[in-house]
């Protein structure tokens, strides 16, 4: 089966800087692969060329076997490709509903001409797919400057599954959650894996990726180094591979 | 129980914090309505919207840039290039045979559509070519100031159409007591015979875009995604917004209104000059800080801001009314502006 | 704080070459260049030494004002209120100097003690704009567009509204207008003072080097140059321009230093004020539509300063205010309607800032 998102060899420099370098990888329909390494290896920049955030300097990516123009954000998210960033992206002077629809709200006919905010709908909608999440936010009528980390946390994954995705990116999911909301978190991407969506994870616990992850691929100064099935490793293997101690056989 | 004393202690402060503005602008009007006789009455309310109707303009103007983050300096001489052009074009029409209402209606539109131009050009510096919004408006402000300047050529528009000034200083409804009102024309009626003149016109046509906008603003799509902008420019870009072409549109609708507020000035005065909004963008900034907006960017409603500039057109009102000189006003708006904005750190949940 | 305008942008400078980089940096040095060159052609007399004494002498008091401007600019704040602090100064030195004066006092005495005042007064505005910024957090956009309007106030006060403040010592005009050298071709040598043989109005006839301006410009830039590059003080006004929490962690006392640096700006303006009633002979209300804060800022990004702060040179804010400067005198020698003059300076500065985009890491 071919993957359903693919980048071949994309580079991605800033000045004198490779933050990514000539990095081929990809992700099977209802595979989770997990993206580790240390801090500045080039994880974030990675998926960020993949969400349309960056435009790569070298190389192509591919939805579907299909080279992929990413000129924008916009063109990713049309394509069905959802990510939670790291700085998770939010408004602050928004509310949480607003916050979730942001850039798709959904409209009403009013006076039969005019399209306007359909707060009631949204925020429904937002209700529920925080409740599947179990994450308590006292009101969605709240802007986001007033939640913690944690909520908001879940404001931004709630943001990206809502919209049936194809893929999803989650750059460090995770981070700010406490132990009960991180195992919700954990169940929640198993799940949407048995639905098919092709989700790509960053994070720094060893034990989320083990517990979720398919695949490893691990990066350092922003090449891919490694890739390891979760079945064939250990988690001290990886950690060997992060830091560099271990001998890279591909 | 003293938690539940202090919470609602606290809620009663952030009510009063929240609409101070309305607290402060009631013991405004009610300071110069015991200190001046005639002054709470239906007249004078009516003289400090009328007068008031550019500033209302510039800063719901300002007012959409600043919620993305922007400033917009360039307002003020928009203002006058669309006072020149708009007078230009009502005598050279008028003198061209066209009927007095022809002349000033095709005016009108034709200045709407050229006072779009330096809004576009600030948006497109601004969006896609990364000038600060401080550079690109300033620069604007100078070749509108200059373009307005070489149209002139020092001499104000004359001979304009009368009928111009007759829409500009009309009612929109006119009430003679026990005999009857009529709608925007002046009743025929004896000399010293009273007429009740109600909400002038150029309050009317002024109040009648601002609440279209507010709506746009509050209700649609395009307003959720300004403030969205102001909020967090990444987090609206990657959210799949035309960060890009928001931020055009929202200078072409500062300059839009700023022609407006030129024309309204036209039709008031019954001239144009290059220099006639000059003095205003103190006051349109200073009505949206006063509002509660924030330099920021993310926030800021068309209702406070309104509030804003009626804090400032009564103080220029009252002011005058009372003979001080007008010097006092500048130092009353620059000591309420830095006030407001104290103010929303001794009540942080002002905003919200 | 400062925010970035747009969205980031990664995409990779167009200028890499060594060449477009040094063009790039100083760009608007090469700017102004060419300009001369071109006036050189247009504007008869333009090329002259006397033209260019005559441009700087005219620009003193944007100097001053750039001068504060980029060090507030540096810290990512802005100063509106120069403008009218300036006009404060100028108007209070000058009202003192007549009060003064009607009681009798001794023309040197008066004119130190209204220059004082002028000089005085004009750290009361900077205090209050810093206190604002700092320990308010006041945006000082707001802050000092209230000490502007508040100054225009007083100042309207001072001067009854609009009316110059006349009546000043005539000795005033002769200062602020004087020269180190007076020549007289081929018959006299001077200092200081025109030849006594010579009436006013033939005072043309006479070569004259060197005005007084120059002088306290020389002061100013030199001192405010040390200042801001050589010294802790203008170490750390980049460094808090540059990233304020870093600032603050290393230990910099930032509600200090901001205070000083609205008062340091606040008190070239109110130099500048004062300078301006030596140069002009009477108290000046200073108009909205003169704009001195927004050129001031205009010369300073055109030298390459950042709105967003941690940028900026004095020497290069003085090219900004001689671009101005040239500009304004050589289309004025060349008989260009003054209006062209404000589209120019327009199309000027959104140039200058498109090119700063081309070529990051100016400076
Ligand atoms: N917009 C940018 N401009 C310049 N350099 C950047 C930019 N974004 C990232 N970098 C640099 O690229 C390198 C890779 O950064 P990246 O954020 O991808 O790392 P990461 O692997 O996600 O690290 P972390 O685990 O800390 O999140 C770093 O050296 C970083 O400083
Ligand atoms: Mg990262």
């Amino acid at each position: 089966m071919g993957y359903i998102i693919e980048t071949r060899g994309i580079t991605k420099r800033f000045g004198g800087l490779t933050a990514v370098d000539n990095v081929s990888m990809g992700v099977n329909a209802g595979e989770v692969v997990a993206i580790l390494g240390d801090n500045g290896a080039g994880k974030s920049t990675l998926i960020k060329m993949i969400s349309g955030v960056h435009k790569p300097d070298e190389g192509t990516i591919l939805l579907d076997g299909k080279p992929m123009k990413l000129e924008s954000p916009m063109d990713a998210l049309a394509n069905g490709i959802e990510t939670i960033y790291q700085d998770l992206a939010l408004a602050e002077n928004l509310n949480v509903s607003s916050n979730i629809f942001l850039g798709r709200e959904k409209t009403k006919r009013s006076l039969g001409v005019l399209n306007v905010l359909d707060h009631e709908y949204m925020q429904k909608e937002s209700r529920s797919v925080l409740d599947r999440l179990e994450i308590e936010i006292p009101s969605l009528k709240n802007t986001i400057r007033t939640l913690s980390g944690g909520q908001r946390q879940a404001v931004a994954i709630s943001r990206s599954i809502y919209w049936q995705a194809k893929v999803l990116i989650m750059d460090e999911p995770t981070a700010a959650l406490g132990i009960a909301e991180q195992k919700k978190v954990l169940d929640l991407v198993k799940s949407l894996k048995t639905q098919g969506i092709g989700i790509i994870i960053i994070s720094h616990q060893m034990y989320d990726v083990f517990e979720v992850a398919d695949r490893i691929i691990v990066m350092r100064r922003g090449q891919n180094v490694a890739t390891r099935m979760v079945s064939e490793t250990t988690a001290d293997e990886i950690v060997g591979l992060i830091v560099g101690s271990e001998t890279v056989k591909r | 129980m003293n938690t539940l004393v202090a919470q609602r202690k606290r809620n009663a402060l952030g009510t009063i914090g929240r609409n101070w503005v309305l607290v402060f602008l009631a013991l405004e009007f009610g300071y110069f309505a015991v200190l001046t006789r005639g002054f709470a009455s239906l007249h004078i309310v009516q003289m400090i919207l009328f007068y008031g109707t550019e500033v209302f303009l510039l800063a719901t103007a300002e007012l959409f840039v600043i919620i993305t983050g922007g400033i917009d300096l360039s307002v003020g001489y928009v203002l006058g290039f669309a006072t020149v052009i708009s007078s230009k074009l009502m005598v050279v029409f008028a003198s061209r045979g066209l009927s007095p209402l022809g002349a000033i209606v095709t005016s009108i539109l034709i200045t709407l559509c050229i006072g779009l131009i330096p809004g576009f050009v600030n948006g497109v510096l601004v969006a896609k070519l990364r000038v600060p919004p401080f550079i690109a408006t300033f620069s604007m402000l100078g070749v509108c100031q200059g373009v307005s300047e070489l149209l002139m050529q020092g001499i104000p528009a004359k001979n304009l159409p009368p009928l111009a000034g007759t829409i500009g200083n009309g009612h929109f409804l006119y009430i003679v007591p026990g005999s009857g009102i009529s709608f925007m024309q002046r009743p025929d009626v004896a000399r010293g015979v009273r007429v009740i003149e109600i909400i002038p016109n150029a309050v009317v046509f002024a109040l009648i875009f601002i609440a279209i906008f507010a709506f746009i603003l509050t209700k649609t799509r395009f307003g959720q995604h300004i403030y969205a902008i102001g909020g967090n420019i990444d987090a609206a870009s990657r959210a799949g917004i035309d960060v890009k072409k928001h931020i055009i549109g929202v200078y072409m609708i500062s300059s839009f209104f700023a022609s407006l507020a030129g024309i309204i000035y036209v039709m008031k005065y019954i001239t144009g000059k290059a220099d006639a909004g000059a003095a205003s963008l103190l006051d349109a900034i200073a009505a949206v800080v006063i509002g509660g907006a924030s330099m920021f960017g993310g926030s800021g409603t068309v209702w406070r801001t309104i509030l804003g500039c009626l804090v400032i057109a009564t103080l220029e009102t009252g002011l005058r009314m009372r003979g001080t000189p007008t010097f006092d006003k500048y130092i009353l708006v620059g000591v309420i502006l830095i006030f407001t904005v104290v103010i929303e750190r001794f009540f942080p949940d002002f905003k919200r | 704080m400062p925010r970035p305008l747009m969205p980031h942008d990664t995409s990779t400078p167009f200028v890499q070459t060594n060449t477009g980089k040094l063009l790039g940096r100083h760009w608007a040095l090469f700017f102004l260049l060419g300009m001369m060159v071109i006036f050189a052609f247009t504007g008869p007399g333009f090329f002259e030494v006397v033209n260019f004494q005559n441009i700087i002498h005219l620009a003193t008091i944007s100097i001053l004002l750039a001068v504060a401007e980029t060090f507030v600019i540096i810290t990512g704040g802005i100063d509106l209120s120069v403008g009218f602090v300036m006009g404060l100064s100028s108007t209070l030195a000058a009202r003192i100097m007549v009060t003064l004066g009607s009681t009798g006092m001794g023309e040197p005495l008066l004119i130190v003690l209204g220059t004082l005042a002028g000089l005085l007064v004009a750290f009361i505005p900077g205090f209050i704009s810093g206190t604002l910024v700092a320990r308010f957090k006041v945006p000082p956009f707001i802050a000092t567009l209230g000490m502007w309007g508040i100054c225009n106030g007083i100042t309207l006060h001072l001067c009854d509204g609009f009316l110059p403040i006349a009546g000043l010592p005539s000795v005033l005009p002769r200062l602020g207008n004087g020269y180190l050298f007076y020549i007289h071709k081929g018959q006299s040598f001077t200092l200081f003072k025109k030849p006594d043989y010579i009436p006013d109005e033939r005072v043309r006839e006479l070569i004259r080097l060197v005005p007084f301006s120059f002088i306290l410009i020389g002061a100013v830039v030199l001192v405010f140059w040390f200042i801001l590059h050589k010294s802790r003080f203008g170490q750390h006004t980049y460094a808090i321009g540059g990233n304020l929490d870093a600032a603050i962690r290393a230990g910099i006392d930032v509600d200090r230093h901001l205070v000083k640096i609205y008062m340091l700006s606040s008190f070239l303006a109110g130099l500048a004020g004062v300078f301006n009633v030596f140069q002009t002979g009477i108290g000046n209300y200073t108009t909205f539509s003169s704009m001195y804060e927004l050129f001031a800022v205009a010369a300073v990004v055109i030298g390459g300063a950042s709105l967003l702060g941690g940028k900026g040179r004095i020497v290069g804010s003085m090219v900004g205010v001689l671009v101005l400067a040239v500009l304004k005198n050589g289309l004025a020698i060349s008989g260009v309607q003054p209006f062209v003059r404000y589209i120019a300076v327009g199309v000027l500065l959104t140039f200058a800032v498109i090119i700063d985009q081309l070529f990051p890491d100016l400076f």
